[in-house]
């Protein structure tokens, strides 16, 4: 059939199946998070007492929240702008703050990502670059600064990152990483340059494959020594700690930033649904499997950790052991790591002057079990350090990076989602230029903004903009986007959406969650982060190798103009809330208020009621 | 006769004694880690694998001091222990009464050390003389940074997907104009009645009755 003249209205892109759709969701919520933040959750709050917590969390706040998101996308079928726009035009500035978070946080997590694609490169060298530490220049012996830390901290801080020694210290581009950086933004561009269906056919592997790397890293991890250590570790109740509101709050936020709400990259994908999917089902799939997804990578993380602590722990009494061989002329693998107790103790107790003089460590299973670590410390220093000690490191390595790139990269998808989605539906683009070219242009003023972190101090910058910008105007914005769906567009008219949409109205425990529970769990959350941030001046580790206790990273306070700048992230995102809402109400008082431009042809009032209708009669 | 014979035997012992004793300035401590190195492997120590030492040594030496024709006589090892350790000296072959340098002794062994290694079947690590730090191995650079090679790989891959990916979408474009133009101007031609081209449709002509669609 022809057209008559060519459309005006471009269709809507739609999912090629329901399974796309899952796998884009899933793959946003599991992200880099669900592996180096809740196994160190779990093990600093007491292992297994940390999950009721959490699945508290899970159930009262972010189910609900995941929920409505979703259902708004699917209803009002626009992106995060288009959506609160609809809803009210005083509310337009929320869909404004989602954009400019979803780009804040797009481009510091691309850097994450090059640092991945920088560690995958160098997993083909045999032996691994980070297990051996460099001669210096005179080739007399080990560089200085590796042999005072270790190899691993060495090739991390020193030759991936060059880092300054605090973050005023600005140094120049580092070459490898703007090379490293460029791949990742280049990545991400193939992925997304026809819109969702080049990332539909993409979250088919980057969704799935991080579960494949999970299971075989669990079966080889479970086999390793030291194991079992480590997950008792991880896993043994502490009970005593609920006690501690901290853990509560912990709790509260793990669950939000994990399921990735408020960013408008959930919202922009449920609105490419058909409208009469069943977004109930589909929330709660996903909220579900993004927290059994966590619980899944901590197994093996532990495990491998634990082993990890066991082979430093037998490397400690393997010292220990040549020392006392040597000294008391034992024959040579007397001691050995079974018999060392009863050796020691007997040597203590006939020569205790000379045991006392060689000065032994003392080795203790606890302490390496409890050098724990999460974020990037997780991945490029602890694990890299387990790696290094299994048999045929270079596969394990590259499993590994590959597995921490794919969920990096579907999260990323949720992320230029975010930004993208807006630009279009807000008609800020002129109709000459193609989708490609707009995700190309998008792309590419991300990466030259986020040149900042391949900068000497970029390391301390991703720290501030993970810790400050991900989090204070994400929970703003939920608050105001569950404020405006339930109380600005109403309790009831959300209702007859969700009884359009999957065919039954909303039981007591979503309405209960929505209107009372969620809300004031997300303004506790929201006032006791401010308060405890606000509590201390806030400061990073500073790796400093002119510190006195080196290898120790020196605590250093922010300085002046960057606790501004931190500040600034925290506000910027947020402005527009109030300052859309200002400008809306300016507008409608110097004029007339008239028909409102451009209407959506999804929430028009007249068109709900026909749905009524329509439905009743065909029931 | 025989009482001057036994005379010098315990001369020279004892003056081999004094020469080498646990301690020395002139000599070095040697540690064997066997059973470490080779586990169940491991061979025993005994007076042949000391002659084997002595024997090694005295070769370390000729070749450090060609113009001297060490013995394994000119090596006297002193101070065993349970650990396998002890220490040894090396005497002159021309005066056996004389300690060659530390300093030399030093230069042979660093010289000659992987040859030392091999003949016990034992490594930098297992076989130590203490005060003599093994040189480090430099590690292995390649000429072109393998991390690069694998960056070329993964880029040309991307780059080469992005070039086909825009150029499909490009054709695609093409194309549906090309389409959408093909159809306005037939659509055109039969507006305007010329029924040259194609073949008169029966029943696209009982259409124009009813409302174009």
């Amino acid at each position: 059939m022809g057209e008559a003249k060519p459309s005006e209205v471009e269709e809507r892109p739609k999912w090629d199946n329901k399974v796309q759709y899952l796998l884009t969701c899933i793959g946003f919520a599991v992200g880099l998070g669900n592996v180096w933040r809740f196994p160190y959750l779990c093990q600093i709050y007491g292992g297994g007492a940390f999950l009721i917590p959490y699945l508290i969390a899970l159930v009262f706040e972010g189910l609900p929240l995941l929920y409505l998101e979703l259902a708004i996308g699917q209803r009002l079928r626009m992106g995060s702008i288009g959506v609160w726009n609809a809803i009210s035009p005083l509310l337009g500035g929320v869909g404004i703050a989602s954009m400019i978070v979803s780009f804040l946080v797009g481009i510091f997590y691309n850097t994450i990502l090059a640092w991945v694609l920088w560690y995958f490169f160098h997993s083909f060298q045999n032996p691994l670059p980070w297990s051996y530490c460099p001669l210096n220049e005179s080739l007399t012996e080990y560089n200085v600064e590796c042999e005072k830390s270790t190899s691993v901290n060495y090739f991390w801080y020193r030759e991936t990152l060059n880092i300054t020694p605090n973050i005023e210290t600005s140094g120049s581009l580092q070459w490898w990483m703007v090379v490293c950086l460029a791949s990742a933004w280049c990545v991400v561009y193939i992925c997304f340059i026809k819109g969702i269906e080049s990332m539909g056919k993409a979250v088919y592997v980057t969704a799935t494959f991080p579960y494949l790397v999970l299971t075989i890293f669990l079966i080889r991890g479970l086999t390793l020594p030291g194991a079992t250590d480590g997950l008792i570790y991880l896993f043994t109740p502490d009970w005593e700690i609920l006690k501690n509101p901290q853990v509560w709050l912990d709790a509260a936020t793990q669950i939000f930033f994990s399921l990735s709400v408020a960013f408008g990259g959930l919202i922009a994908f449920s609105s490419y649904n058909s409208e009469r999917n069943n977004c109930e089902r589909d929330a709660v799939l996903v909220g579900v499997i993004n927290s059994a997804t966590s619980l899944y990578a901590s197994i093996p993380i532990f495990s491998i950790l634990g082993f990890k602590a066991t082979t430093a722990y037998n490397s400690c009494l393997q010292e220990n052991i040549l020392v006392l061989t040597n000294h008391f002329e034992i024959s040579d693998q007397n001691i050995t790591l079974d018999n060392y107790k009863q050796w020691f103790k007997y040597l203590n107790e006939t020569h205790y002057e000379a045991v006392t003089s060689l000065q032994l460590k003392s080795c203790d299973l606890q302490t390496f079990l409890d050098q724990s670590a999460s974020g990037t410390g997780l991945a490029f220093i602890v694990f890299t350090e387990a790696v290094k000690e299994m048999p045929a490191s270079q596969i394990w390595a590259i499993l590994f990076f590959v597995m921490l790139f794919c969920l990096g990269l579907s999260s990323m998808f949720g992320n230029i989602e975010g930004v993208l989605t807006p630009i279009r539906d807000l008609k800020m683009v002129p109709k000459w230029m193609p989708n490609e070219v707009l995700t190309g242009l998008v792309c590419l003023v991300s990466f030259l903004t986020a040149l900042i972190f391949t900068l000497g101090s970029g390391n301390y910058w991703v720290e501030v903009f993970n810790g400050y910008v991900g989090s204070v105007p994400l929970l703003i914005i939920a608050f105001f986007e569950i404020t405006a769906v339930i109380y600005i567009r109403g309790m009831k008219n959300f209702s007859e959406d969700l009884y359009f949409m999957t065919g039954r109205r909303p039981n007591i425990f979503w309405k209960a969650c929505w209107m009372v529970i969620s809300p004031v769990m997300l303004l506790v959350v929201l006032i006791a982060y401010v308060v405890i941030q606000a509590q201390q001046h806030p400061s990073y580790p500073a790796w400093n190798p002119d510190y006195d206790l080196f290898p120790q990273t020196e605590q250093t306070p922010y300085p002046d103009w960057v606790f501004a700048i931190i500040v600034l992230l925290c506000l910027v995102p947020v402005i527009p809330i109030p300052l859309v809402a200002l400008y809306k109400l300016i507008r409608r008082a110097i004029r007339k208020p008239s028909a409102r431009a451009d209407p959506n042809p999804y929430c028009n009032d007249g068109f709900e009621i026909e749905t009524h209708v329509v439905v009743r009669r065909r029931s | 006769m025989f009482e001057k014979i036994l005379f010098l035997l315990f001369l020279s012992s004892a003056l081999a004694q004094e020469l080498c004793e646990p301690g020395t300035s002139d000599g070095y401590k040697v540690r064997f880690s066997i059973r470490t190195a080779l586990g169940s492997d491991a061979y025993a120590w005994n007076e042949d694998e000391k002659f084997l030492f002595r024997a090694t040594l005295a070769y370390a030496m000729r070749k450090q001091k060609s113009e001297l024709q060490f013995e394994v006589s000119n090596v006297i090892v002193c101070g065993e222990t349970q650990r396998v350790s002890f220490w040894f000296v090396v005497t002159s072959p021309l005066n056996a009464t004389r300690l060659i340098s530390k300093v030399d002794v030093e230069s042979a062994v660093r010289k000659s050390r992987p040859r030392i290694n091999s003949a016990f079947l034992l490594t930098d690590k297992t076989l130590e003389f203490v005060g003599i730090s093994p040189t480090l191995a430099a590690p292995v650079e390649p000429a072109t940074p393998p991390w690069l090679i694998v960056f070329g790989v993964v880029m040309g891959l991307v780059a080469a997907g992005i070039v086909a990916l825009l150029a499909s979408s490009l054709v695609q474009r093409k194309r549906r104009k090309k389409e959408a133009h093909e159809r306005h101007t037939q659509r055109h031609r039969e507006e305007n009645g010329s029924a040259n081209e194609g073949v008169y449709n029966m029943s696209f002509s009982d259409n124009e009755r009813v409302t174009q669609m």
